[in-house]
């Protein structure tokens, strides 16, 4: 058993009033709070060991590059990559898999499939339209069933000696739906093309073993692990990554500049342009470290625990409608109330001290398959606890009757 | 019909009234109830405002520079906050409309509802009456 006030004392933002009630903060799958320390990261390395990386000779460029480059081990081990090169840094998850999508413009043609699914968030759907757009290839995409699952035997219909690439999420930032990655992967390279996972919504709760999954390339964002804004991780096999060309152009990512010709860095840095977001990589893995402490399936177990606990409760609403109800779900749950607007949920549980998702989640085409304008989606972390559930069902059974 | 600083004034008076936000917001949620809809005719992809949450639809009559508002919301609270606003800005002349200064919205509390966080459309719709307004005021 896990001590969640002890937790939650590592986390000094959740210890406050919002509208003069305790904070209940249930949008953890936009973005995640910070353990001290993660700040305690941000703060040492600004008073400490601020430098530009991967420069200098002199002590700070020096340090600071280390402390870079040790993140960059960390997250090999904590996907399990096989080199530290493979891991390239960036922005986030979108910004990972644009540089993917901008990658593979010049490499397809038309008579080319990508390969999308409906339950895709707007970060993994724009930027291949994007790519077809360039490139002339032609945009796929698998439907979902009613339950919120991927519809697998679509897939392997679409699946053809065309597709060049798929890109699906690991797990639905609105519906909470795990997908079978490890089908999606083997099922795409019996074809002999390459599949892109975005992991958003899986590394804050699941062990991805990108080797064992045997995955090309693997997105996700450091701020939804408890770790900093501005960082993302793309991992990428070492030979497609040595394929893909450059995303951007500047310092860092050159071996040899002049006005004829330019060559390019070796991996990782060939994809690294510009002074990076330095103190936030290395407070990353501190969030790491702090997952791993705890241990994913600690964390997962207490996430699985609260989603099971929020459905019961939810259920003593009348007019509850869950959106979503895939077989294997993570640690959200996103729903209706017949008759209520989800803005108007929203609205109510934030005067009342509880922060909740309301929309439609960046996700247009599922709100779309389910004809609502959007859901209210509760999602967890492992500082929320089962009392935080229960004042979140008083508050809309509140909200329910204010509206009624 | 008051001008729009008198009845702005007005609404400063009945909000102070409220002892919590929980009577503020049943009275929002009673104007948005009680709001007369946009007619149906009206309610037209053309008149719609966007927002990330909540949809409004506005519509707009002139009568010799007069204008008339009507509007629709999708979500109760943005349809109560759209009665407050249409009761400050309708049936006003085009110039008062263009130049008024919204000094209540700030005064009643409700500056949260109309940020540009909250997505709900409303921003779009206080800078719609004011351009609609504008494009009549020197005809």
């Amino acid at each position: 058993m896990i001590d969640v006030g002890k937790i939650r004392a590592q986390f000094p933002l959740l210890h406050q009033k919002v509208n003069g009630e305790n904070l209940v903060y249930f949008d953890n799958g936009a973005s995640t709070q910070k353990p001290q320390v993660v700040i305690d990261a941000i703060a040492q390395y600004y008073s400490n060991d601020n430098a530009n990386i991967h420069r200098g000779v002199h002590y700070l460029s020096q340090k600071a590059t280390d402390k870079f480059e040790e993140t960059r081990d960390t997250v090999q081990a904590f996907i399990n990559a096989n080199k530290s090169c493979e891991i390239i840094f960036t922005k986030g998850t979108t910004d990972s898999i644009n540089l993917v999508a901008n990658g593979y413009r010049s490499m397809l043609n038309k008579g080319d499939d990508i390969i999308i699914s409906e339950m895709e968030h707007h970060s993994n759907i724009v930027p291949w339209q994007m790519c077809c757009e360039v490139s002339g290839a032609t945009l796929k995409v698998i439907p979902i069933l009613d339950n919120g699952d991927l519809d697998m035997d679509a897939f392997e219909n679409l699946l053809s000696e065309k597709t060049k690439l798929v890109a699906v999420t690991h797990i639905s930032n609105a519906l909470g739906t795990i997908n079978p990655v490890e089908k999606l992967i083997a099922l795409t390279h019996k074809v002999g093309a390459k599949i892109l996972i975005d992991g958003a919504q899986a590394t804050p709760h699941t062990l991805v073993d990108v080797q064992g999954l045997d995955v090309d390339f693997y997105c996700f964002s450091a701020h939804k692990m408890y770790g900093p804004t501005g960082v993302g991780v793309l991992y990428g096999k070492e030979a497609l990554l040595n394929e893909l060309p450059p995303y951007q152009g500047g310092g860092e990512m050159i071996k040899e500049v002049s006005f004829e010709k330019t060559t390019y860095a070796d991996l990782p840095h060939k994809f690294e342009a510009g002074t990076p977001n330095i103190a936030g990589v290395i407070a990353f893995k501190a969030a790491m470290d702090f997952i791993t402490d705890l241990g994913i399936s600690t964390i997962a177990k207490h996430e699985d625990t609260l989603v099971q606990y929020a459905t019961k409760q939810l259920l003593t609403i009348s007019g509850m409608q869950f959106i979503g109800e895939a077989k294997k779900r993570a640690a959200l749950v996103s729903f209706n109330i017949e008759g209520l607007h989800p803005y108007d949920i929203g609205v109510l549980l934030d005067k009342m001290g509880i922060a909740i998702r309301t929309g439609h989640h960046c996700a247009q085409p599922i709100m779309e398959h389910y004809k609502v304008s959007g859901t209210a989606r509760m999602s967890f972390a492992i500082y929320n606890t089962k009392e935080e559930i229960d004042s979140c069902i008083t508050a809309i059974k509140k909200a329910q009757t204010m509206l009624a | 019909m008051g001008t729009i600083v008198a009845i702005q004034a007005e609404l400063v008076e009945e909000f102070d009234m409220f002892e919590d936000w929980m009577e503020k917001y049943e009275y929002i949620i009673d104007l948005g109830k009680s709001l007369p809809m946009i007619d149906d005719k009206h309610k037209i992809e053309d008149n719609l405002i966007k927002g990330c949450q909540s949809r409004v639809w506005l519509h707009a009559d002139n009568d010799n520079g007069i204008i008339t508002y009507t509007a629709d919301s999708d979500a109760i609270i943005t349809k109560g906050i759209v009665a407050i606003l249409i009761r400050v800005l309708s049936k006003q002349k085009a110039a008062e409309i263009a130049k008024a200064d919204l000094v209540f919205i700030d005064k009643i509390g409700l500056k949260e509802q109309l940020s540009q966080t909250r997505a709900n459309g409303l921003l779009s719709m206080v800078k719609e009456m004011k351009l609609y307004a504008l494009a009549l005021k020197d005809r």
